[in-house]
């Protein structure tokens, strides 16, 4: 039971810390994905995000600085290494979002990768000039299914995240994710609990290595740092669903009504 | 005839008035991104460049709108002395702030790549901040306010999709409604961040 907590919080980390999205505080079908996101537990949530404050600076940052330190190929590697093995996510989530062509295209580039690049280490499909990868999960496709955020809460370690994404994330420990399903059940000398684990550990700490100093600019910049990190993870995830890179318009200026007020005055 | 021209370039210059042009955003924003890569790259203290960037800041956006703007609707609350007060806490509490998050970056190069005219008011300036060995490639998308042609600002930078204006707006919003949506929190607020 407490392996499977550990995993389920370890993957979390990755795939919640990497940014997860929301809305109106209901689990219902969205009609107006645009509304506002309800902090409904928001002293809860502060003090949860306190907490990961706290964990971060003794834990994880140094963690993640310590690798830094290590050989830019090591870093180069692991950091492709660990979007491969998300590859495996993504593609049950491009066919269930009907985007067949794009889930043909990522199971080449994983076998590309897998094979030739290494066990991903080496991102040769990057090379051959394949689409830029990006990645999918649960919670992405609950939303393209018109499924609302429900609340944004914070959860102890993994991070912002949102009632959804939150139910997302269930889905890769209930038989989503072929790593971790091959890492568990599969009967294979070559894996186990521990490597998946591990997997998952080295995701989460490359993203926060890569993140460093953008982390410490906006804590730096902001007057209410929660505030702050909140509002970043519900616009990306907005963004991720309706997979625009370069952000929404319509979302972004949600209400435009307040400038053309501004002008008018 | 000479003597008439000198006398009325003198005047020009005396009266302090501007030949305006109009200019292209996507052309506005480039000549921006120069005048704030020159900076950084300049072999001066952080506090002479969080200076000079400060200026660049003023010249360029639009301090006063993104101000009215973060406030949300507490702007129709407040008092004419509120909003001055306001407004000069906001100003010092952007500038440091802008400038304080450009310093970081050594020698930044940014190409524009296009744009997207909205409308009349405003048109999206794409562009990207180009990948180092110490970091990947940042799409960075300018919001510029076009009403006036000859004089385009800067309303808002969205970078990777995330909207600094959208950011500051809930920032505020939080703060105020931490406080029981009182105005002096923020002021507060504002006041302690300019100082520290």
């Amino acid at each position: 039971m407490f392996k499977k907590l550990t995993i389920l919080i370890i993957f979390t980390f990755f795939f919640a810390f990497n940014v997860n999205a929301g809305s109106d505080g209901e689990l219902v079908l969205q009609e107006d994905e645009v509304k506002e996101i309800k902090d409904c537990f928001e002293k809860l949530n502060r003090a949860t995000f306190s907490f990961n404050q706290g964990l971060d600076k003794v834990i994880i940052k140094p963690l993640a600085k310590s690798y830094r330190s290590l050989p830019d190929p090591i870093q180069k590697g692991t950091t492709n290494a660990v979007k491969n093995l998300s590859n495996l996510i993504t593609i049950p989530n491009n066919i269930l979002q009907g985007d067949v062509k794009t889930a043909i295209i990522n199971t080449a580039r994983l076998a590309v990768n897998t094979t030739i690049g290494i066990l991903g280490t080496i991102d040769v499909a990057n090379k051959m000039g394949f689409p830029k990868y990006e990645r999918e999960d649960y919670g992405q496709t609950l939303g393209a299914w018109g499924v609302g955020p429900g609340c944004y809460i914070v959860l102890p370690v993994l991070g912002p995240s949102t009632i959804r994404d939150t139910a997302g994330s269930f889905a890769n420990v209930l038989g989503g994710d072929p790593w971790y399903n091959a890492s568990i059940h599969g009967n294979n000398e070559y894996l186990s609990e521990g490597l998946y684990i591990a997997s998952r550990a080295l995701s989460g700490i490359d993203f926060r290595a890569n993140n460093i100093e953008s982390f410490e600019n906006l804590e730096a910049n902001s007057i209410d740092f929660y505030a702050s990190i909140r509002s970043l993870y519900l616009q990306d995830r907005e963004n991720k669903i309706k997979n625009n890179q370069r952000g929404n318009i319509e979302v972004l200026y949600k209400d435009e009504g307040d400038w053309e007020e501004i002008d008018n005055q | 005839m000479k003597k008439k021209i000198i006398v009325i370039l003198i005047l020009l210059v005396n009266l302090n008035i501007n030949f305006s042009y109009a200019i292209g955003p996507d052309i506005f924003v480039q000549s921006t991104v120069n005048r704030a890569s020159e900076i950084l790259s300049k072999n001066i203290s952080r506090e002479e460049k969080i200076s000079e960037l400060k200026s660049v800041a003023k010249d360029t956006v639009d301090i006063k709108g993104v101000g009215f703007y973060s406030l949300g609707s507490m702007r129709k609350n407040l008092t004419d002395n509120q909003k001055n007060k306001y407004f000069e806490l906001f100003e010092k509490y952007f500038l440091k702030s802008f400038s304080s998050r450009l310093s970081e970056y050594t020698n930044p190069k940014i190409e524009v790549q296009g744009k997207k005219v909205l409308n009349e008011n405003y048109t999206i300036v794409e562009s990207i901040l180009i990948a180092t060995s110490d970091r990947p490639e940042v799409k960075i998308d300018w919001r510029v306010y076009t009403k006036n042609p000859d004089n385009p600002l800067i309303r808002d930078l969205i970078i990777e999709g995330l909207s600094l204006a959208r950011t500051q707006k809930e920032e505020f919003a939080s703060i105020l409604s931490s406080n029981d949506g009182d105005i002096n929190a923020l002021f507060r607020t504002l006041e302690k961040f300019s100082k520290d």
